[in-house]
């Protein structure tokens, strides 16, 4: 039985200890390296000293602080009107199909399309967002450069977050609250509740599970954040866009620093792990409870 | 509950007329990028918000249909999707069938290391992977891509798809293996077919997820004639930085063929989506 059994997992489990496992590991030995790129070179070990450059170097930090900023904008907005539209969409209505595959086409969009548009959408001159936000809502006097500053480029970013993603959150929302009893709504309403008052003190407490999920899956996407940096500013002007990953992708492959990326590829996997973790202990924390 | 008519038609007015006004802002953007596609350039950025174009011209998609190697990078994505796809969800299935169906010594240990490995991003890994590559010397070609196509996918599909198997009845195997039939036979002639719908939501996950992929393909592939469509695209932004009716015809054609995916099959999309995200 367990040579079968052998036969079935092992092929399977090499190729991913290969591509998976065995480059997790070397990201972390890596990163303790001087890296050179040309082999046989020697690459020595310098122990924590690429950790302590990328806490000094301040495009590293402002990266983060970036992606931080990304991630606060970017998943109360996507939770809010994705839980929003899945309410919209809980009840027998005709057509709700219709909408859900609407809300739901950005997200099965490529990356790399949706950025280009977004970069269009936000061009300097003439583009949809300066003629939405100049001409017809007037909140500007003249067309913005949105792309050419570090602020509007991220709004322009958050922008697309928000919409790629609305559709992604509304999807498991709505098989959330598609999960709460009837008779729970039906049993609040005879006491008197409200469409708000139930939707608060029944759908909202019977989802939360699944709104934790959301929530750190939303922000671990935010700080991972990186095709439409890439494509939309490629993190300029002047490094004012950076995100990890993409100041990670250019000292890797525009400067060859690997060991260096290997500690900004490492860092942001520790602050990964440490959400996933989290949410884990507090899933367990709650399944004792109940 | 007995709710009275008028209140059920207002509900049903109110949630249509939020749904139609959100939905709208949600399509604009394609929309537009689709209305874009059909203007020559010198109307380009003429007015945003007229998505009829006063002079709707083809040109756009034939010239990206037929310079630049179009064609080519069309067929590379779609070998390269379709090659992958179908040997994730072989793979991937054959590891399921294991963890569902056997003990074995080891094998807590292979699904702990696989649900470890589904909490680390795959961009975590691209500098070691690219090092992988270079000395395999899987740089720089389509064949290349596959097995990190494949071994990256592995860990979410197998995942998904042993939940799945373990939901089929026990006794249907030890029904066949009293027929003799051998691990091979239970697993091809009895789960696989059995399970056909998980089957299908990993296969169009894996399709996608390959047929966009940007970060591995940018940072291995060198030469034109083994670029995907995602870089081809992005270049032609680059080359052609004003002509955006070209960039958007480009783009609108490697999108068609998700756009069908999803329509056709957009009730698995529900099935696989919580675990998905994690790579996305």
């Amino acid at each position: 039985m367990a040579v079968a059994a052998y036969a079935f997992v092992l092929p399977g489990f090499a190729l991913y200890a290969l591509i998976v496992l065995y480059p997790a590991v070397q990201t972390f030995l890596l990163s303790l390296r001087d890296w050179n790129i040309v082999p046989g070179q020697p690459s020595p070990w310098i122990g924590l000293a690429n950790y302590v450059q990328a806490f000094g170097d301040p495009v590293f930090l402002r990266s983060l602080v970036n992606s931080a900023v990304y991630t606060v904008v970017t998943v109360p907005l996507q939770i809010v009107i994705g839980l929003g539209l899945a309410v919209l969409l809980d009840s027998k209505l005709p057509g709700r199909v219709f909408f859900r595959v609407v809300f739901y086409l950005p997200v099965v969009t490529s990356w790399v399309v949706v950025s280009l548009l977004f970069q269009y959408i936000f061009a300097s001159g003439d583009g949809l967002a300066n003629a939405v936000v100049v001409h017809i809502l007037h909140l500007a006097p003249h067309n913005v450069a949105w792309l050419q500053s570090r602020w509007t480029g991220m709004a322009a970013i958050s922008a697309l977050g928000v919409w790629k993603g609305i559709g992604w959150s509304m999807l498991i929302f709505l098989a959330a609250l598609t999960g709460v009893p009837r008779e729970l709504h039906e049993a609040a309403a005879l006491d008197g509740a409200g469409a708000w008052g139930r939707f608060r003190h029944v759908s909202l407490p019977a989802i939360r599970p699944a709104t934790m999920v959301v929530i750190v899956l939303l922000i671990i996407g935010g700080f991972q954040v990186f095709i439409s940096v890439l494509l939309m500013t490629q993190g300029g002007p002047s490094d004012s866009t950076q995100v990890p990953l993409t100041y990670m992708y250019d000292q890797a492959f525009s400067y060859y620093k690997f060991g260096y990326g290997s500690a900004i590829s490492f860092t942001l996997t520790v602050l990964v792990l440490v959400l996933s973790a989290a949410q884990y202990a507090w899933n367990r924390s709650r399944n004792k409870e109940s | 509950m007995v709710v009275p008519r008028w209140r059920r038609i207002t509900d049903h007015a109110i949630r249509y007329v939020l749904l139609t006004v959100i939905g709208a802002v949600m399509i604009y953007p394609f929309l537009y990028m689709l209305s874009t596609s059909f203007k020559t350039r010198s109307l380009i950025l003429d007015d945003p918000l007229q998505l009829i174009p006063s002079d709707p011209t083809l040109s756009n998609y034939v010239t990206a249909l037929t310079a630049n190697h179009f064609g080519r990078y069309f067929v590379n994505s779609a070998l390269v999707a379709v090659v992958s796809t179908v040997l994730i969800v072989f793979v991937s299935s054959m590891m399921a069938y294991a963890f569902s169906r056997f003990d074995f010594p080891g094998k807590r240990f292979f699904f702990v290391a696989i649900v470890v490995g589904l909490t680390i991003p795959t961009m975590m890994l691209i500098i070691p992977q690219f090092l992988l590559a270079r000395d395999l010397h899987l740089l720089n070609s389509l064949q290349g891509l596959v097995p990190f196509y494949v071994g990256t996918a592995l860990g979410f599909n197998t995942f998904l798809l042993t939940g799945f198997f373990e939901t089929i009845p026990q006794e249907l195997d030890e029904a066949m293996l009293v027929d003799g039939a051998g691990a091979w036979r239970r697993y091809w002639n009895l789960v696989l077919p059995l399970a056909r719908p998980a089957l299908a939501t990993c296969a169009i996950f894996a399709f996608l997820g390959t047929w966009d992929e940007y970060a591995w393909a940018l940072t291995t592939l060198n030469d034109t004639e083994v670029r995907t469509l995602p870089i081809a695209i992005a270049l032609f932004q680059g080359q052609h930085s004003t002509s955006w009716g070209l960039v958007f015809a480009a783009s609108m054609i490697a999108i068609i063929p998700v756009l069908i995916v999803y329509i056709v099959f957009q009730r698995h999309f529900v099935a696989g989506l919580a675990a998905g995200a994690v790579k996305s």
